[in-house]
């Protein structure tokens, strides 16, 4: 977790909130939108009505659109996210509405937040101003545990989360919370998680998309660790989750044998073109051919983030690679096999074994550009 | 924007994301892009001509995939690849059918 940190590209870093519905969104929101840090965000909401904002109003500018004293644009959702995003890109442009340099969508109680996620990331105009940043989820501790067994979309949003912020634990015993924590670690184990009144501009800060953070947030979840029992090669480390009759299970991989980095783009790619709807999150270190150094890989349903180039490995000793599944109604055993089949295919198809920095030099550059020149 | 084809955009797959401080790319230089783009469309057409299609490249930003019969479809990033095949093909490409995955271990045979 590092602090407030400039775009590195120069696009406005957006936040996504969610949680179930009563799960305590709002307060959340309001509570960090007092910090100074955080003074220059603008805010998308469903409802003005949700947030009660009204003694923290400074002028509105128009019905959709308010100035907060604390600096906030707060602004609604009418129809589409992305219209509303363009439109207050153009006014900040136009100079109409204050100057922001962080954007923060509260998104409605049952949503999935893949499709504001994918929609950041593939839409034309958007993709060259704003820029994915941490996903903040609240869950609630009276009734987290219920909705999560209960309600898949509670599963997908946790699966999103960078960020797991734990309401209402005043309304409930420690033991609960505890429970629930362990939960959350099943379910999402590359997860913050934290206790609301914890919370601060902090854990919205960090641009989830490009930071080798990532990895290092991967790393210190890591599932495997403190087991003591492990097959060699072979998936484990399982949780069954029931949730809404389907069953939700996290599970991790360990890959022996160093990975081909192109055959692995082909085959996740393939992975979750076809089953994406069941895959709700997948989060990896890899000991990627020719590479000295781990890759970390970090996705939601379909949409993959730029791999991050790790500084190091974080064991130096164990550098096998590790992917973290949560799936639905997914073989894990059937997962690795089909990995283990593409990694093979490269094997056969790419016999070499350069490394990227030959590679850099040129050596071996020459028959590649004849075959795809002109 | 080429401006002789008027090509729009780049591919903006996460397996040749913009090189950038922190991120993982094959996208570097010129020879690594081209070496790259080389070896996925060795093992992308590995795993196609399962299904009797062809993927080729065409000016080193746009791919064209075609099938027996000759009908085509272009596109500009892999995020198209696969769901462009799935069209293609009925029964579409499932990496978790195991005829599937038999047919691609007898390539590696």
């Amino acid at each position: 977790m590092n602090g407030a940190s400039p775009p590195r590209d120069g696009k406005i870093p957006v936040n996504l909130l969610t949680g179930f519905l009563g799960s305590g969104k709002t307060t959340l929101l309001r509570e960090l939108l007092a910090d100074p840090r955080l003074k220059q965000t603008a805010v998308l909401i469903n409802e003005f009505g949700e947030v009660g904002l009204d003694h923290h109003l400074l002028e509105r500018i128009d019905e959709n659109v308010v100035l907060l004293n604390s600096g906030c644009v707060c602004c609604t959702v009418r129809g589409e996210l992305v219209d509303a995003l363009i439109d207050l890109d153009t006014r900040r442009a136009k100079g109409l509405i204050p100057a922001f340099d962080r954007v923060v969508i509260e998104t409605t109680g049952l949503a999935d937040p893949f499709p504001a996620l994918s929609t950041l990331r593939a839409h034309p105009v958007l993709v060259n101003h704003f820029g994915l940043d941490k996903v903040v989820v609240t869950i609630d501790a009276v009734n987290g545990e219920a909705q999560l067994r209960d309600r898949l979309e509670a599963v997908r949003q946790l699966a999103g989360a960078d960020v797991v912020a734990i309401t209402k634990t005043d309304l409930c015993g420690a033991d609960a919370v505890a429970r629930l924590r362990r939960k959350l670690a099943a379910i999402n184990p590359s997860a913050v998680t934290i206790l609301r009144e914890q919370a601060e501009a902090a854990h919205l800060l960090g641009g989830a998309s490009v930071s080798p953070d990532i990895a290092d947030a991967f790393v210190d979840a890591d599932p495997s660790e403190g087991l003591d029992h492990h097959h060699e090669g072979e998936s484990r480390h399982h949780h069954h989750l029931a949730s809404g009759g389907s069953t939700v299970t996290s599970f991790s991989v360990i890959v022996e044998e160093r990975l081909d980095w192109t055959a692995f783009g082909i085959w996740l790619t393939m992975l979750l073109n076809r089953h994406g709807d069941r895959i709700f999150r997948v989060k990896g270190i890899l000991n990627v051919r020719g590479e000295e150094r781990p890759i970390a890989i970090h996705g939601v349903q379909r949409l993959v983030h730029p791999p991050a180039h790790m500084k190091a490995w974080p064991d130096d000793a164990d550098r096998r690679s590790k992917l973290v599944f949560i799936v639905e109604g997914l073989d894990p055993a059937v997962i690795k096999h089909s990995l283990r089949v593409f990694n093979d295919l490269s094997d056969r198809l790419l016999p070499r074994t350069e490394t990227s920095s030959q590679l850099l030099g040129g050596i071996e550059g020459g028959d590649a550009l004849a075959q795809t020149g002109g | 924007m080429c401006a002789l084809c008027g090509v729009l955009g780049a591919d903006d797959h996460w397996t040749s994301a913009v090189a950038r401080p922190g991120v993982y790319t094959r996208n570097g230089n010129s020879a690594m892009r081209r070496r790259e783009a080389a070896d996925r469309l060795k093992i992308a057409n590995a795993v196609l001509r399962t299904r009797r299609l062809d993927l080729r490249e065409w000016q080193g930003g746009t791919y064209i995939l075609s099938n027996a019969t000759g009908s085509t479809r272009v596109f500009r990033s892999l995020s198209h690849m696969w769901p462009e095949a799935e069209a293609m093909v009925s029964g579409g490409f499932d990496p978790l059918d195991a005829d599937f995955l038999r047919k691609i271990e007898e390539i590696t045979r």
